[in-house]
């Protein structure tokens, strides 16, 4: 199964074929898929070092130039060393000049299990949707991304591209109908509880929705593959019936990510329900293990979420 | 596209009178805002001068984006007070703007941004102004353009970590349409910058990242004005670093040597001796 990042690389390579405009910069990060960019497009192919700051403000130069860029890196590197190279001179700059910066942050939430609290990016919900002008895309699967590719050359804002570090099933089909500008998709409707995800937790979620379908529980589920800008008052509308609303993110809660999303969202007149948010606490894991032993520690594995839902109902 | 004077013909009296007329704009700009730097906005007025009166940049006022136009960067924004009168009498804006600095609803602040015509990038806070210049000559470069990228940095600014990847990525890819001007003043925010961490040896620094260096007195116009157009028409696959030695506060005693004068506010009566001052010489 190919990871996010080789098929992104992968669409991205056929596209700088037939545009001349397209240039990748990486921070000493590397995939499969880069060596036939690097092989073939040298001249618009850069590793700019073990370098993010310098990473996101030579992708600003030349973006200012009229190039779409892709700037590549670790997630949490990209977005907490290079946080004010970020706000300045995408978010603060594009707010008068146009700029097309597109961040690939690789290894969001625990994806990077084994190496650790730094390599762990658990912050950058909250971080990067504080900061205005800025596309955040936050995929669950591959067909996501395939149809991500020309929206991103299209779109000419800056825009973070949170990928998972490891390789997920498939949730979409060819055929699936997607809207970016919505934001979101109904993988299951449900009957008084809908648990709201995004990445790798989407398919968290599933798991729990089967589980709880042996119990007779019928839950709904909903991916948000774009945390913003999406369309919140249609969100609104459907999550409305709900009686209860879960947000499951591998970030932390009750600090601005997906929870606090979800609850600005809700709190529009005219909800009478709970909303519940689910993810990490005020701690890092330093456990060794893989993510779905630390998961099951943090309680945001299948069994954690069920026994939480069971307290509902 | 816009030249001043021939590149020829220096009209060094010309220029001088103009740095005079600058310093003395700056401090009636200082008088109606006393929020701007004004120490650090004196020391590159002859930078300026030498740019934009001096024939070293290409630019039109009309279109301040224009794609023919000479990119530059004022990594150091704080210390580009001294640039507004320049560019709102070369017409970049209305020069009744001025006035309006710092009140409620004006786009001229103390620190500039580009939502200010002329001004490309957004800076204040330090080390930025240079790798988004990397990436703009690269682009030129890429593109066979022929422009040239300029960034005035600060001396306190190279205390910045972002600028040691840029000058790296620089030296590199042999980025030779990218000239720096560091406006050397020597002095930080609180002190003295041999007091902090000493840059020295700083031409070499910049050497053995491949750099070619060039120390001048930066308020010499005839040398600052030489060595501008020279980096500028030089294409020998190296960046170029214009280390110019400036006094910070330069032409007002009150400030001239005070390793506290960044943070300083001239009073009225200060303001109005220096402009006499300024004006008498």
């Amino acid at each position: 199964m190919a990871t996010m990042r080789d098929i992104f690389i992968g669409e991205i390579y056929k596209r700088m074929k037939v545009d001349e405009l397209i240039f990748f910069l990486t921070a000493d990060f590397g995939a499969p898929a880069l060596d036939r960019i690097r092989k073939d497009f040298k001249e618009r192919f850069i590793n700019v070092g073990i370098a993010e700051q310098n990473l996101i403000n030579v992708g600003t130069g030349l973006a200012l130039e009229r190039f779409t860029v892709y700037a590549y890196a670790i997630a949490p590197f990209i977005t907490m060393r290079a946080y004010e190279q970020i706000r300045n001179n995408l978010s603060l700059l594009s707010s008068v000049r146009e700029i097309n910066v597109n961040i690939i942050g690789v290894g969001a939430g625990l994806g990077y299990d084994v190496s650790g609290p730094t390599h762990h990016c658990i912050e950058d919900i909250t971080i990067i949707r504080n900061l205005p002008n800025i596309l955040f895309f936050s995929p669950s699967d591959c067909e996501l991304i395939k149809r991500f590719v020309d929206y991103s050359i299209k779109v000419k804002q800056p825009k973070y591209l949170r990928f998972d570090s490891k390789a997920l099933p498939a949730i979409y089909g060819k055929e699936t109908e997607i809207d970016f500008k919505t934001g979101f998709k109904i993988l299951e409707k449900g009957e008084k509880i809908c648990l709201v995800s995004t990445g790798y937790m989407v398919h968290t979620a599933l798991k729990v929705k089967d589980e709880l379908e042996k119990l007779k529980i019928k839950i709904g589920v909903i991916d948000i593959f774009i945390l913003k800008p999406l369309d919140e008052e249609k969100l609104f509308d459907i999550l409305k019936d709900y009686s209860f609303i879960i947000s499951l993110e591998e970030g932390f809660v009750n600090k601005g990510g997906l929870d606090s999303l979800i609850r600005t969202v809700m709190s529009r007149s005219g909800y009478c329900g709970r909303v519940l948010s689910l993810g990490m606490d005020d701690s890092y894991t330093f456990e060794v293990g893989n993510r779905e032993t630390l998961h099951c520690k943090r309680r945001i594995d299948a069994i954690g979420i069920i026994d939480e839902i069971k307290k509902l109902i | 596209m816009q030249k001043i004077i021939d590149e020829n013909k220096i009209d060094l009296v010309y220029l001088k009178k103009k740095a005079r007329w600058v310093r003395i704009e700056t401090l009636k700009i200082h008088a109606l805002f006393p929020g701007t730097r004004i120490a650090s906005s004196l020391s590159p007025v002859e930078i300026f001068v030498a740019l934009y009166y001096g024939g070293i940049l290409d630019f039109d006022p009309t279109n301040p984006l224009s794609p023919d136009r000479d990119r530059i960067i004022i990594s150091k924004a704080h210390g580009a007070v001294s640039l507004y009168p320049i560019l709102a009498e070369l017409g970049f804006f209305a020069v009744e703007e001025l006035k309006n600095i710092g009140k409620d609803g004006s786009f001229l602040g103390a620190i500039p941004d580009p939502n200010i015509p002329g001004f490309e990038t957004m800076n204040g806070s330090l080390g930025h102004g240079l790798g988004v210049a990397c990436g703009i000559a690269l682009a030129l470069e890429r593109k066979s353009q022929q422009e040239s990228v300029f960034v005035l940095s600060g001396d306190g600014e190279l205390y910045e970590g972002s600028v040691f990847e840029a000058l790296m990525f620089a030296g590199e890819h042999c980025l030779q349409n990218l000239n720096l001007i560091i406006d050397n003043n020597k002095i930080s925010m609180l002190e003295y910058c041999k007091d902090i961490i000493d840059l020295k040896p700083l031409e070499e620094k910049f050497k053995v990242f491949g750099w070619d260096v060039i120390r001048i007195d930066g308020h010499n116009l005839l040398e600052l004005h030489n060595v501008l157009m020279s980096a500028k028409k030089e294409k020998n696959g190296r960046p170029k670093v214009i280390i110019a030695d400036t006094i910070k506060g330069k032409g007002v005693k009150a400030l001239e040597y005070d390793p506290m004068s960044h943070v300083k506010t001239l009073s009225p009566e200060e303001i109005k001796k220096a402009i006499e001052d300024l004006e008498q010489n």
